[in-house]
C-alpha cells in the first residue's frame, strides 16, 4: 500500500497545536510508516502539492492571506481537519473581534511604541474585521478541539483516519481541552 | 395517623415509574437514574424553564416541554432522547456558545463548566453558527468576585439563589432578548453594591459557567460547588 500525503497548516495560532502533535513522541515513527508528511511548518516544502490525502490545519482566518490559503488547501485536500480551538472557534485570535483590527493595531504598534510608531502595510497581509473559523470559509470534515489537543488525542484520531475506522471525537476532546 | 399519598403511574423512556402528584417529569426521571440535561435547574432553587436544555416529548402532545417544571400526570408517556430531542439540545447549545464570548482555553471554569461539559456530551465539535463577538464587559469592582458578562448564559441562577436563599436579591435581569444582561442593584457596580451585597459568595458558587468567579482563584483552578443548597434548605426547614 503507498503511503498517504498528510499536509500540516499553520494559520492564525500559537503553533501549539503543532507542538502537541511532535508530542506524539515516538508514535511519530509509527505514523510515518503509513503517511508521508509533503507540506507543513516542519518540513521544507514551500508550495502546497496538488493532491493531499489529510491536511491539518492549525489557526483561525484572520488575514486575506489565511483566506486565500484555506481556500487552496481545500482545493488541493481530499480531507480537511480543523486542528484546535482556533481552527474549530476562532479560539483566542478571535477574542480581536468584539474590538476590531483598528484599535488592536494602534495598541500595537502606536500607542505602545516610541520609536518611529507606523502600522505595518508592506509584505504582512492585511487583516479581516473579523476572525473565524475555517468552517465558516470551507467545508471542513473532521474537527478536533482542543486547546491543544493532546499527544495522545493525535494519536488516537490520525491512527483512525488513516485507517477509515470509526472515531468518536466528543469521546477524546472538548473546547478547551 | 397515615398521610394518603396521590400516586401517579407513568412511563419514561419505556421504563414503568411511580411518582407523587406535583412532581416535575425532571425529579421523577432523575430518582430514576434517567438523565436529562439542564443547566438552568439547579436543585434548592425554584425552576424558571430558562435554557430549555430538559425539554422532553410527551405522547400525544406536538408540543415539547421542560422537564423542570412540568407536572407528571397519570399515565404520561415521556420521551427524554430521542434524535429530535438531541438535535435540538445540540443547537441550544450552539446558540449559547454563538451568543457571547465563551472562550474556553482562557477561561476561569476550564474543566469545570456546565456549559462546556454538556457540549461535551452532546457530542457538539464545533458551533454551526457564526459567532457574535459582542462586546461586553467585566466587572472587577467588588473585592472578593468578578463578573464576565461574555460568559454569561443567563440562566439566572445568581438572581434566585441570591433572592430566594440569601434574601438579598442583588442580581437581577436587566434589558430584553439578545440585550438581556445580568445586573447587581439598579445596573450599578457590583462594587458599589455595599448596603445590598452581603459578599456571601452563593452566586459565584452557583454559576454554571465562568462568568461570575471568585478572585482569588487563578487559571482553570475554579470548580464550584453548589451542592451546599439542598442541604442548606433541608436544615432551614428542621427549625
Amino acid at each position: 500500500m503507498s503511503k498517504l500525503k498528510l499536509a500540516t497548516v499553520w494559520l492564525d495560532g500559537c503553533s501549539g497545536c503543532h507542538m502537541s502533535f511532535l508530542d506524539m513522541d515516538e508514535r511519530l515513527l509509527e505514523l510515518a510508516e503509513v503517511v508521508d508528511v509533503v507540506y507543513s511548518p516542519i518540513v521544507d516544502t514551500k508550495v502546497f502539492p496538488d493532491e493531499v490525502d489529510i491536511t491539518l490545519v492549525e489557526g483561525a482566518v484572520a488575514s486575506v492571506d489565511d483566506e486565500k490559503k484555506i481556500k487552496k488547501i481545500r482545493e488541493h485536500s481530499k480531507m480537511l481537519v480543523a486542528m484546535g480551538d482556533c481552527a474549530v472557534t476562532g479560539n483566542v485570535p478571535a477574542m480581536r473581534n468584539p474590538i476590531g483590527p483598528e484599535a488592536i493595531l494602534n495598541r500595537a504598534y502606536i500607542e505602545n511604541v516610541s520609536a518611529q510608531p507606523q502600522i505595518p502595510c508592506v509584505v504582512v497581509p492585511k487583516l479581516l474585521r473579523v476572525v473565524r473559523p475555517i468552517h465558516e470559509f470551507v467545508k471542513v470534515d473532521v474537527f478536533l478541539p482542543g486547546c491543544p489537543p493532546s499527544a495522545d488525542t493525535f494519536h488516537t484520531a490520525l491512527t483512525a483516519l488513516v485507517k477509515s475506522g470509526p472515531l468518536d471525537i466528543p469521546a477524546l476532546t472538548r473546547f478547551g481541552a | 395517623m397515615s398521610v394518603e399519598t396521590d400516586v401517579k403511574t407513568l412511563v419514561i423512556d419505556e421504563q414503568e415509574v411511580s411518582a407523587r402528584a406535583g412532581q416535575t417529569i425532571l425529579e421523577v426521571a432523575r430518582e430514576n437514574d434517567i438523565n436529562i440535561p439542564t443547566l438552568c435547574h439547579l436543585d434548592g432553587l425554584s425552576d424558571v424553564g430558562a435554557c430549555r436544555l430538559c425539554l422532553v416529548e410527551i405522547k400525544g402532545n406536538n408540543k415539547l416541554l421542560p422537564a423542570c417544571v412540568t407536572a407528571v400526570q397519570e399515565g404520561m408517556e415521556i420521551s427524554t432522547s430521542s434524535e429530535r430531542l438531541q438535535k435540538h439540545r445540540r443547537t441550544i447549545l450552539e446558540l449559547l456558545f454563538a451568543e457571547r464570548n465563551h472562550v474556553c482555553s482562557v477561561c476561569v471554569s476550564n474543566g469545570h463548566c456546565e456549559l462546556q461539559t454538556l457540549g461535551q456530551e452532546q457530542g457538539l465539535t464545533h458551533v454551526r453558527l457564526p459567532y457574535r463577538n459582542p462586546n461586553l464587559s467585566v466587572d472587577a469592582s467588588n473585592e472578593r468576585f468578578t463578573v464576565d458578562h461574555n460568559r454569561c448564559i443567563l440562566c439566572t441562577r445568581c438572581v434566585r439563589v441570591c433572592a430566594e436563599i440569601e434574601g438579598a436579591h442583588v442580581w437581577d435581569v436587566m434589558g430584553r432578548g439578545i440585550n438581556s444582561l445580568i445586573i447587581t442593584d439598579l445596573h450599578e457596580k457590583w462594587g458599589s453594591s455595599t448596603s445590598t451585597c452581603t459578599k456571601c459568595g452563593k452566586c459565584v458558587q452557583v454559576c454554571p459557567t465562568g462568568a461570575l468567579f471568585d478572585k482569588s482563584k487563578m487559571g482553570s483552578d475554579h470548580p464550584k460547588s453548589p451542592d451546599f443548597l439542598p442541604y442548606l434548605n433541608l436544615m432551614r426547614e428542621a427549625q
